[in-house]
């Protein structure tokens, strides 16, 4: 059995799944049930001046019979009374010691709001602190969440703030809602911050009412850009959490990993790109706390057949596999290859192949099934067929190398080697 | 013993016939399936619909909400789309092609998904289709059956007025007059019917009656082209002693009779024997059983592997209770008074392959005697080859020869369906009644009138 207990700065949890900071962590009844269930820790849903929220506050992307692919909410900060947070946090942190207690942060900015708030938060006990520089709805109107995130300087003003009175490891959390997240975490990294956790939400408008004609949620006749979580933003997350891992600034501080992780498969891909934590919310939304298990049972078994005996045996181990494009070897050359025994005969390859990449199908026409078979000189080894095709391991993608030798786009210009002719 | 009508009451008839596939609950039981749908390219469905409908289309366009687009789908391809999702032998066509069944899953629900489009279409009177300006041509179609209905829809969306001459008082053939009422309901028919003809541009008359109402020749004046969709409907003799006795009927009556006057009407005996296994005997006996029937046995002459209805078809009867015997030939019907008490069966086996390519049923000396009090002829049925014949029309043991444009051996005599197939499934004569309006549109651009 493996050990898939994590130490973050210091502050330990009994596995790498913490709840992200969201309803599900906005009070003790919550966070209580969650570490009842198993959650290695949570970082407490923002606190800061108190607020209003509106009513009709999520909207999601379903595709096909998947509900809610993609999650988008206009909800803010946490809405109850600041010292009744600070109170139920002190009782969880003392109920269960054994698990991350980090709080979210989002003080009024200036100086002396941002100080009072992390002594307070201190005093509660809890483990750490994050800060969110990532919410893109509502309070970046008020100049705060992604209006701080967006701007390198204003964060590394913010964290300066921070880091003069935390004694706590402080986390800040990035948004996405910007070209590349590099800047603004290494802006904030020289500024002290301990850690990095990546991403916060993405502004999004899900959809709109057909019926209504108004964008979703629908609040009275009107919608505001909500931010976007969930499955259906997993690729983008994991691509900037890789530059900040790749980065030689930022990726001098753990990480904490967010962004549509729903099962340990997910959770497995964002340590391995460097991630030493994640942070779940949109599954645990749509499902319950109870998702905790398979999450953990799941990276057990897998860690045990990869051999890792911890996670850090494992965390960051595909980072350098991501290079740069003009680094990629022109001589590997794969080719598709159909296996007639398993071809359903959908001709779902064809179609796509046809109409959509190198035409390197072959269609031999049949009643009622038809026959696909790979022109091996036309395909391009792009995947698409493979990709399309619903029947596992129906489609391999067979190694023909174009020459034995290692060979970049660098390399190829130099020696002046041909282009495609057709 | 006796043959008897009235057995149940009114809930029990209403429970015994009750729709054997019953529609999606909702939208959402819909789209489940319609998502499983892979929207395979060149689909193998398609090619094993005789009316060759876009069934990965339309399956999509239920998937995105767009169920008027879907019931076009099916419409342009088969006017009977709605009947048909209800009677189709699908598990040999469509969904027996199904890319599903290669994978060990079960298929996509095609009749159900197509089912839940034009229910939709017809019970909501949606107008999917245009006449076009009036051509001032008249073409008169003999029965309202798929192929008629299928062949006039065609044609008056081309333009062509069209006169429907029917024998019977309702229109829809077969689906209305000869399959099971678990099936389809004769207020579906008769709505499916009126859907049709809301195109415009399309009379039927009711109770006109080739070769005794009306006649081809004064119809091949009247009007620029004939269509014959006359289908079959005479029941195949046994040419058995005994088949003169009371409580012998063919199947094609007795369904007609269940079809036409109602459950309580129909009699039924308490032991019934049902001779075939086709499509017709599966209705009659498991009607026969749900009728009130004590006992059905179906005695066929051949084994599972030759038998013509099929795996889904035998087992509604085996689910019904219906006992089979196999390998077992009529004899003779043996009565007392007048009535049926008896029926012998010799023992067939299996010998050489015969014109169908099926095994023979070949005699053994062995015999067996039934005791029954009613007999259910179901060998098939026979064209109308003395109506035929005297209409002069070109033919093989009754069934109307064609040409490849659909032409008879009369000069704008067009035909099409089970008078010409001698009796297949309802999407066949479909198909042929598109073919003939393709035909005759053709024809009526040709002649230059």
């Amino acid at each position: 059995m493996a050990d898939i207990s994590a130490n973050f700065l210091g502050i330990k949890s009994p596995n790498p799944f913490w709840l992200a900071s969201a309803p599900p962590t906005d009070k003790k009844i919550n966070v209580l049930r969650a570490f009842e269930a198993g959650w290695g820790g949570v970082v407490w849903k923002t606190l800061g001046t108190q607020i209003k929220n509106v009513s009709s506050r999520y909207s999601a992307l379903d595709y096909n019979n998947t509900r809610v692919m993609g999650f988008n909410n206009i909800e803010l900060i946490s809405d109850r009374p600041l010292e009744l947070n600070l109170r139920e946090i002190r009782e969880c942190v003392r109920l269960f010691p054994d698990r991350a207690m980090v709080v979210s942060l989002m003080a009024d900015n200036d100086r002396d709001s941002w100080h009072e708030m992390i002594a307070k938060v201190e005093d509660t006990g809890a483990h750490g602190i994050e800060l969110n520089f990532g919410c893109p709805h509502g309070m970046n109107e008020r100049g705060m969440g992604s209006a701080v995130g967006q701007d390198p300087e204003i964060a590394r003003m913010v964290v300066e703030w921070v880091m003069e009175k935390a004694t706590i490891p402080v986390i800040t959390k990035l948004t996405p809602n910007v070209h590349s997240v590099v800047p603004t975490g290494k802006a904030v990294v020289q500024a002290g911050t301990n850690a990095l956790s990546l991403i916060n939400t993405i502004q999004s408008v899900t959809g709109i009412d057909l019926d209504t004609l108004v964008p979703n949620p629908n609040v009275g006749g009107h919608s505001a850009f909500g931010g976007y979580c969930g499955p259906a933003v997993k690729p983008i997350a994991l691509k900037m959490l890789t530059t900040i891992s790749q980065d030689p600034v930022t990726s001098r501080v753990p990480v904490s990993g967010i962004g549509g992780i729903s099962t340990w498969k997910d959770a497995a891909e964002f340590m391995l790109l460097g991630a030493t934590t994640v942070q779940v919310c949109t599954a645990a939304m749509k499902h319950g706390f109870r998702i905790i298990e398979d999450l953990c049972e799941g990276l057990n078994n897998w860690m045990d057949e990869k051999g890792f005996a911890t996670i850090y045996d494992f965390i960051g181990k595909s980072v350098n596999t991501i290079t740069k494009w003009e680094e990629l070897d022109i001589n590997y050359h794969i080719i598709a290859h159909i296996n007639q025994d398993k071809c359903i005969h959908c001709g779902l390859c064809y179609i796509a192949c046809e109409d959509g990449s190198h035409q390197a199908i072959n269609l031999s026409y049949g009643e009622p099934y038809n026959t696909y078979t790979v022109k091996d000189e036309e395909c391009v080894g792009c995947n698409l067929c493979k990709l399309v095709c619903p029947v596992e391991d129906c489609i391999s993608m067979d190694e023909h190398r174009k020459g034995a030798e290692y060979l970049n786009w660098q390399e190829y210009q130099k020696r002046g080697l041909p282009l495609n002719d057709h | 013993m006796a043959i008897v009508n009235n057995r149940l009451t009114a809930e029990e008839y209403a429970a015994q016939f009750r729709d054997i596939h019953p529609p999606f609950e909702n939208r959402e039981a819909a789209l489940v399936e319609a998502n499983r749908c892979l929207f395979c390219y060149d689909a193998p469905c398609i090619k094993s619909c005789p009316t060759g409908i876009n069934v990965p289309k339309f399956i999509k366009q239920i998937a995105t909400d767009n169920v008027k687009g879907s019931a076009h789908t099916i419409f342009i391809s088969n006017i009977m789309g709605g009947g048909c999702s209800k009677v189709c032998p699908v598990e040999k066509l469509c969904e027996g092609s199904c890319v599903y069944n290669l994978l060990h899953e079960p298929p996509i629900p095609i009749a159900k998904l197509q089912r839940y489009a034009t229910e939709k279409a017809i019970s909501g009177q949606w107008k999917l289709f245009e006449r076009k300006a009036s051509r001032g041509k008249k073409v008169a179609i003999i029965g309202a059956g798929p192929a008629g209905l299928s062949c006039a829809h065609v044609l008056s969306r081309e333009g062509i007025d069209v006169t429907i001459f029917e024998k019977e008082s309702k229109g829809g053939g077969l689906m209305t007059y000869g399959i099971a009422a678990y099936k389809v309901t004769p207020e579906f028919c008769e709505e499916e019917v009126n859907y049709i003809t809301s195109l415009g541009g399309i009379e039927i008359r009711y109770q006109q009656e080739l070769g005794k109402d009306i006649s081809l020749s004064s119809l091949q004046q009247q009007y620029d082209a004939v269509f014959l969709g006359i289908g079959v409907g005479l029941a195949r003799q046994l040419n058995i002693p005994g088949e003169e006795l009371e409580g012998v009927v063919d199947a094609i009556s007795f369904i007609y009779d269940i079809r036409s006057k109602g459950y309580p009407a129909v009699a039924v005996g308490d032991k019934v024997a049902v001779i075939g296994l086709g499509m017709t005997a599966i209705d009659a006996a498991t009607q026969a059983k749900r009728l009130g029937a004590r006992e059905v046995t179906i005695v066929y002459r051949r084994t599972q592997d030759e038998m013509p209805c099929t795996e889904a078809e035998l087992d509604i009867a085996k689910l019904d209770g219906c006992r089979l015997r196999w390998l077992s030939a009529p004899q003779a019907i043996e009565g007392n008074n007048g009535k049926v008490s008896r029926l012998l069966c010799r023992v067939m086996q299996l010998g050489e392959p015969d014109a169908s390519g099926r095994r023979s049923p070949v005699e053994t000396a062995e015999t067996f005697t039934l005791e029954v009090d009613m007999v259910i002829k179901a060998a098939g049925q026979t064209p109308f080859e003395t109506l035929v014949n005297k209409e002069q029309l070109q033919h093989r043991q009754g069934k109307i020869s064609i040409n490849e444009h659909c032409a008879t051996s009369l000069p704008g005599v067009f035909a099409g369906g089970d008078c010409v197939n001698g009796g297949k499934e309802v999407v066949d004569a479909v198909q042929a009644g598109k073919d003939g309006a393709a035909a005759i549109i053709e024809y009526l651009a040709g002649s230059g009138q």
